[in-house]
């Protein structure tokens, strides 16, 4: 646990005078104190490319009264810099008068375990993976032309300090490992990607030569994708695999799910509380609560615990994921989703693990009842317009269904499809719900978090393939 | 106010003595000080503000051709002692890379030229509300315009670069933006559309109307729209979304792409990549200019570089590390491109929209469909239909999709850029793309 005064001329309690001054008038506010240690290590092309760490220490400091939320942040822990900001919250909401709730709910429970992943790990023991990585993926097969394989460990203390006193704290660990080769074959370059991670040490994701998987998974997507042939372009069903695809899910419904979005009547769920907005059997939970997942906390960023929020309960809408002023401003509770990338940021309602829960149908079923569409098994990256409802994702590893059977791996397109709509062609749903491997950063409004998702293998009777074959 | 060079300097030069002391080779120091200053407003009201006072240090020490860096924001001598102590104790334990270095001394800025990119006016955020006041009042006029939200910036920046071969050098720079985001809505749909502008001085932003009235215009005329059929069919990019095309094109001639072989223009120097009448230019050199700048991260002096001459590739992106393992020499480009931009081309913007009788014309693009090592792209889209230089109806919900070598092939560029952004381009055409609709 960081120490946040030790070093510096402002002391706990003139610490506690400045909040409690400060936000006398006001309906919310704390003051946010972080310290950041991170690591980032890198093999590629052979080499140990860069080793670098990095601490990163300050403060964030908000007021809010009714709508109007002021914000000051700094890297200089001092009394002086601490009053400067004070005077910036105060000269924005001089003309306003609001009334703090002191009101906070308190839990013991944690998720994750108070440790350093830094420390935990020599360096050296740390570059001998990469570098086993490397000859692993080399020696493999002769296609291999380029690994790039990471490290990236990072521990987060942070303390919040609301008006009256109370002091919230936790310690967040948090590592990632990711390895992506590139193939060469007959004149054809693909890239395969693969990574895990989570809220744990480096060694519990690596133990019984764990690395191996990850390598074999890269090498086999880039493998499928070497024999890929253009995608097809237009309408069409589309099958999902469990854990990942699940990003599905967080563009396409969870973003709109959002407090902020809703209080402002700009996401197109805003006025569909409590009406049916999937197919039958569809139930989808936001949980922030699952033991060392990459998306879990113990306690969000303004100090709420989180809990396991149900979003989605058999299609109809049942709750938006909140913070504390979105949830004041729509006469509700704080689900514990107020987030931020760090001090640098303000608080935003955001999504923790999204999943869609389990059914009881089979793959199988789902492949053979598709005359003609695309089975997705992986994804990079997607992104939505909240407004008009449109999402979109790329496919790193999909194959064409004809007939009621898998055919060829299709090269990488662009899936297309309306989110208040989409989860009503959802008409099979598996039985075989996955976590995604802990890999997920989320990002809103320019900053990012990390994030986790889940689904079982689901059946969508129409999506916008955008492939380059008519 | 933001720091000045002589406070930079003495916490740039006391981690080179260190570092020195410790028994490093070499090393070099970056230290920035950052002061911004944000207002929101959200449907006439004030909604947010947000001051950021922001030091930044980053150290690099080498022994030999072994490197390892940190970086921090906390710059008490204290904590920058401990982590100059950590980051030389890894680098020693880091394997050597026999292409580390500093930069060529030859190759280092000797003179800075004085672009204007600091404005040291300071718009207090009184002032800031009346522009976002003003900008609202406007954009919110329309009936159709259901929400507002408008967000105003003020940047003041200052830094030093300095090396143990003698390098230290920073100038100041500074920022204003301001952008709108407007949402409006009919009994068919609800939609979205922006307008931006940011600047070094604030005399060049634009005027507060102008940004709100055309963020509402662009706004609405998004309204009730189609989906259109799957088909081959030539695109016209708005020139927002034609600036994208430069980005991928400059991710693909980085020097660290193009080493790595995990770039689809690799070995492609001094050939043909796009039509002959394309010109790509990075002009790091514009009197106040968005993207411009003196020296690049590693202090290396940046000219202005001819990418593509006449369709020809001329230059990749070259930093020091990437450069030795090519063998070439850096140009200036360690942490990317300055101004980059396409010349115009020689057909106006109405022209091009009556050069087919019919075009899809792309407003904005989402994902990242980019594939830089196949070169194969795919983005959803939204636009407009036009037929025979006319915009018909809006069009959502579709992907658009093609590969770069052939999209750079089969691009015409209208006689329209101006430099408002740090990539910029003019309107551009390209055929032959699928688009994927119903």
């Amino acid at each position: 646990m960081s120490n946040f005064f030790d070093k510096s001329d402002l002391t706990r309690k003139d610490a506690d005078a400045i909040v409690s001054d400060t936000l006398q008038n006001c309906d919310d506010g704390e003051l946010y104190l972080e310290d950041t240690k991170s690591e980032s290590i890198l093999l590629d092309d052979n080499k140990i490319k860069s080793s670098s760490y990095s601490s990163d220490l300050g403060f964030g400091f908000r007021a809010i009264t009714g709508e109007v939320v002021a914000y000051s942040h700094s890297n200089e822990i001092s009394k002086d810099s601490l009053k400067k900001s004070s005077e910036n919250l105060k000269s924005t909401l001089k003309s306003m008068k609001g009334t703090y709730n002191q009101d906070i709910s308190r839990s013991n429970k944690k998720f994750y375990q108070d440790i350093n992943p830094i420390e935990q790990k020599t360096l050296n023991s740390k570059l001998e993976v990469l570098n086993k990585v490397n000859e692993y993926l080399r020696k493999k097969d002769q296609s291999v032309k380029q690994v790039t394989t990471s490290f990236a460990g990072e521990q987060k203390s942070i303390e919040i300090i609301r008006s009256g006193g109370e002091v919230l704290t936790d310690v967040r660990p948090l590592i990632r490992f990711n390895v992506s080769v590139m193939l060469e074959k007959n004149g054809r370059k693909e890239t395969g990607v693969y990574g895990i991670g989570g809220r744990q040490s480096y060694d519990e994701y690596l133990k019984n030569d764990n690395w191996k998987t990850v390598c074999e998974e890269a090498f086999r997507i880039a493998s499928v994708n070497l024999e890929s042939k253009p995608a097809p372009a237009g309408e069409m069903k589309v099958v999902l695999g469990p854990g990942w695809p699940a990003i599905l899910i967080h563009e396409a419904i969870g973003h709109g799910l959002e407090g902020d979005f809703n209080r402002k009547k700009t996401s197109a769920f805003h006025d569909l509380m409590g009406q049916k907005v999937a197919s039958e059997g569809v139930t989808i939970v936001d949980d922030g609560t699952i033991d060392n997942r990459r998306g879990s906390l113990s306690i969000d960023d303004e100090g709420t615990p989180t809990e396991k929020t149900v979003l989605i309960e058999n299609g109809i809408l049942k709750n938006f994921m909140q913070d504390r002023l979105n949830a004041r401003l729509m006469n509700t509770k704080s689900t514990g989703s107020g987030r931020r990338e760090n001090y640098r940021h303000v608080v935003l309602p955001r999504m923790r693990n999204t999943m869609m829960l389990s059914g009881n149908q089979t793959q199988e079923e789902m492949i053979k009842s598709v005359d003609k569409g695309i089975f997705a098994v992986s994804f990079g990256g997607g992104q939505v317009d909240i407004t008009s409802g449109k999402f979109v994702f790329n496919c790193t590893e999909a194959y064409e269904i004809n007939n009621g059977k898998i055919g060829s791996p299709i090269k990488g397109a662009t899936l297309i499809g309306d989110g208040p709509s989409i989860l009503k062609e959802v008409s099979m749903v598996g039985n075989d719900m996955m976590l995604d491997p802990g890999i997920g950063t989320c990002g809103k409004a320019g900053q990012g978090v990390p994030v986790g998702v889940a689904q079982p293998s689901i059946l969508i009777d129409k999506m916008t393939v955008g492939g380059t074959k008519l | 106010m933001v720091k000045d060079q002589e406070y930079l300097r003495s916490k740039a030069s006391f981690c080179l003595d260190l570092a020195k002391k410790l028994g490093a080779t070499g090393s070099s120091v970056t230290v920035g000080h950052s002061i911004s200053e944000t207002v929101n407003f959200r449907n006439n009201t004030l909604d947010e503000s947000n001051r950021s006072d922001g030091l930044a240090i980053s150290i690099e020490t080498y022994l030999g051709k072994k490197r390892s860096s940190i970086s921090s924001s906390n710059l008490l001598d204290d904590n920058i002692k401990t982590l100059i102590e950590k980051c030389f104790e890894t680098t020693k334990n880091t394997p050597e890379d026999e292409f580390n270095s500093l930069p060529d001394k030859d190759l280092l800025a000797k003179e800075i030229k004085n672009l204007n990119l600091y404005d040291e006016t300071h718009f207090d955020n009184e002032k800031k509300i009346e522009y976002l006041k003003e900008l609202e009042s406007v954009a919110s006029s329309e009936e159709k315009i259901i929400n507002t939200e408008s967000s105003f910036t003020e940047n003041k920046s200052n830094f030093i670069l300095a090396n143990s071969d003698g390098f230290c050098d920073g100038y100041k720079s500074s920022s204003f933006s301001a952008s709108c985001v407007t949402v409006a809505k009919d009994e068919n749909s609800m939609e979205r559309d922006y307008e931006f502008t940011s600047k070094r001085h604030l005399s060049d932003i634009k005027g507060a109307k102008e940004l709100g009235q055309k963020a509402s215009e662009q706004t609405i005329k998004k309204l009730s729209p189609n989906k259109i059929g799957s088909e081959k069919i030539s695109i016209i990019f708005d020139k927002r979304i034609a600036k994208g095309m430069l980005g991928a094109f400059a991710g693909a001639i980085s020097s660290s792409a193009i080493s790595r072989g995990t770039s689809f223009l690799k070995d492609k120097i001094n050939e043909q990549i796009f039509t002959e009448t394309i010109n790509v230019i990075d002009k790091p050199d514009i009197n106040k200019g968005v993207g411009s700048q003196i020296f690049d991260s590693e202090g290396v002096k940046s000219d202005t570089l001819n990418l593509v001459q006449n369709g020809v590739l001329k230059n990749y992106l070259v930093d020091t590390y990437n450069g030795k393992k090519l063998n070439l020499k850096s140009n200036g480009r360690s942490g990317g491109t300055t101004n980059l931009y396409f010349d115009n081309g020689n057909i106006s913007f109405e022209d091009l929209l009556k050069s087919n009788s019919k075009h899809i014309y792309v407003t904005e693009t989402i994902g990242h469909g980019s594939n830089l090592v196949t070169g194969d792209y795919s983005v959803g889209a939204t636009g407009f239909l036009i037929e025979n230089g006319e915009f018909k109806f809006p069009v959502n919900e579709i992907t658009i999709a093609g590969n770069f070598k052939d999209m750079f092939k089969n691009i015409t560029l209208a006689s329209d850029l101006d430099f408002e952004y740090s990539i910029n381009s003019p309107t551009m055409m390209i055929e032959g793309m699928t688009v994927a609709g119903k």
